[in-house]
């Protein structure tokens, strides 16, 4: 890896200024993408700014009708809350399939949901539950903050401090894990809260995660598996490598999508 | 250069490093402690889990500049002073829970915190699925599975 400063703030406005007096640098949270792509020279920051001490960016509360978590909350963490296992199960089973267990020790919710990588979970979760992604600058929707593969609506000197969920009676997230990465070959969110329905899809689609329109259509008349029946997802703009093709991962989009609809109708 | 300090098995060190040092690299090439190893440097196989402040962690996917302040038990920090195995280690050799020995440190280290998470009493699907992150490239699981489960319960003595 090449080399960096390191800088490790205390506040977010500290950060916000880091940031600033180094155009090239970058954020650093769990760190289990960014460090193993610096490894690989494919990233080189002149300086990385650990959010590690920044106060007040962990945990998980309950405000109103959302679940709010801190950006800086590991995925273990995340895992075993017990407010959101009661009030959002659906949402508390995503990290625990993340990667592995030390992965999951390091990893956390803003550097997922920044990196937006197509594979991820939390980007599907985000979509699928239409959560709000909170900044130090604004609030931005799930609908406007994943903007393609890799990239998000993040302004430069931008840093996600919480990322706050609605809480949806019915949903569930069901994937489908590459064996040996442990990332989505296909995962699909699927929520209903009051009428807004949402079945969100990461790991198939070539410019990430996105919403199944004719999905969300077809279940607005009964939130079931049956009302997806016979509704296939065209295969272009789905994407294509080694472990599996395009018509694959839009078959399996349909078939997650009815267990993940079974599992949060039970 | 940046300088970092830590508690590395119980005892203050510090040094002076480039911030780009990995844990493992500061481990190993500073402190000389060589148990914890480096398989596949892309934090797939568990070879270099240590715990950072009681929590495992890949420490081949970590800065060292990240764990200023922190404790870090490596290996060595597991047996007495007097040579005595931890429980672990014990039921590793015990149950033969290694062939060529590469992974076993990284193991030992991952079977410490499922216990610490899942407590005494494993059951070998929990073991198994939570050994999801170390790699036996002797493909040894059957002895390793076994000996977390007699370690998980000699801890508990």
């Amino acid at each position: 890896m090449y080399n960096f400063t390191f800088h490790r703030p205390t506040t977010v406005r500290q950060a916000a200024g880091l940031l600033a007096r180094n155009p090239e640098g970058k954020l650093l949270a769990g760190g289990h993408s960014l460090l193993p792509v610096m490894k690989q020279r494919l990233a080189q920051p002149s300086a990385l700014v650990d959010l590690s001490q920044v106060e007040g960016m962990t945990g998980v509360e309950l405000k109103g009708r959302s679940v709010v978590i801190g950006a800086m909350t590991r995925h273990a963490d995340v895992a075993k809350s017990d407010v959101l296992k009661e009030v959002l199960p659906g949402l508390a089973s995503v990290p625990g399939s993340i990667g592995d267990p030390q992965v999951r020790n390091r990893g956390t919710i803003g550097g997922s949901i920044a990196n937006n990588d197509p594979n991820a979970d939390y980007p599907a979760a985000c979509l699928g539950l239409g959560a709000t992604i909170i900044t130090n600058k604004r609030r931005i929707a799930a609908d406007d903050f994943f903007t393609g593969m890799f990239s998000t609506a993040l302004e430069d000197g931008e840093i996600i401090v919480k990322v706050s969920f609605p809480i949806a009676k019915k949903a569930a997230y069901e994937k489908f894990k590459h064996p040996a990465s442990g990332f989505a070959l296909v995962g699909v969110f699927v929520s209903k809260r009051g009428p807004d329905i949402r079945v969100a899809v990461t790991g198939a689609g070539s410019n990430g995660v996105f919403r199944v329109k004719s999905f969300e259509e077809a279940l607005k008349k009964r939130f079931s598996p049956k009302s997806i029946e016979g509704i296939t997802v065209p295969a272009s703009g789905m994407n294509s490598d080694i472990h599996a093709t395009p018509e694959y991962r839009a078959h399996l989009v349909g078939v997650l999508a009815k267990r993940a609809l079974t599992k949060a109708t039970a | 250069m940046a300088k970092v300090s830590m508690t590395v098995n119980g005892k203050a060190v510090t040094g002076d490093v480039e911030p780009r040092t990995l844990l493992v690299q500061f481990l190993r090439e500073n402190l000389r402690l060589t148990g914890t190893h480096v398989g596949c440097d892309t934090s797939q196989c568990g070879a270099c889990v240590v715990h950072i402040d009681g929590v495992a962690a890949k420490s081949c996917t970590t800065l060292a500049v990240q764990c200023e302040g922190q404790s870090i038990t490596t290996i060595e920090g597991l047996a007495s002073p007097d040579g005595k195995l931890h429980p672990m280690q014990e039921a590793f050799r015990e149950n033969h829970g290694l062939q060529c020995g590469y992974c076993t440190p990284g193991m030992i280290m991952a079977a410490l915190d499922i216990v610490r998470h899942n407590g005494n009493e494993l059951d070998e699907h929990t073991i198994r699925e939570q050994l999801d992150g170390n790699i036996c490239r002797c493909t040894g699981y059957h002895n390793i599975v076994k000996a977390i489960e007699a370690g998980a319960r000699a801890m508990a003595k």
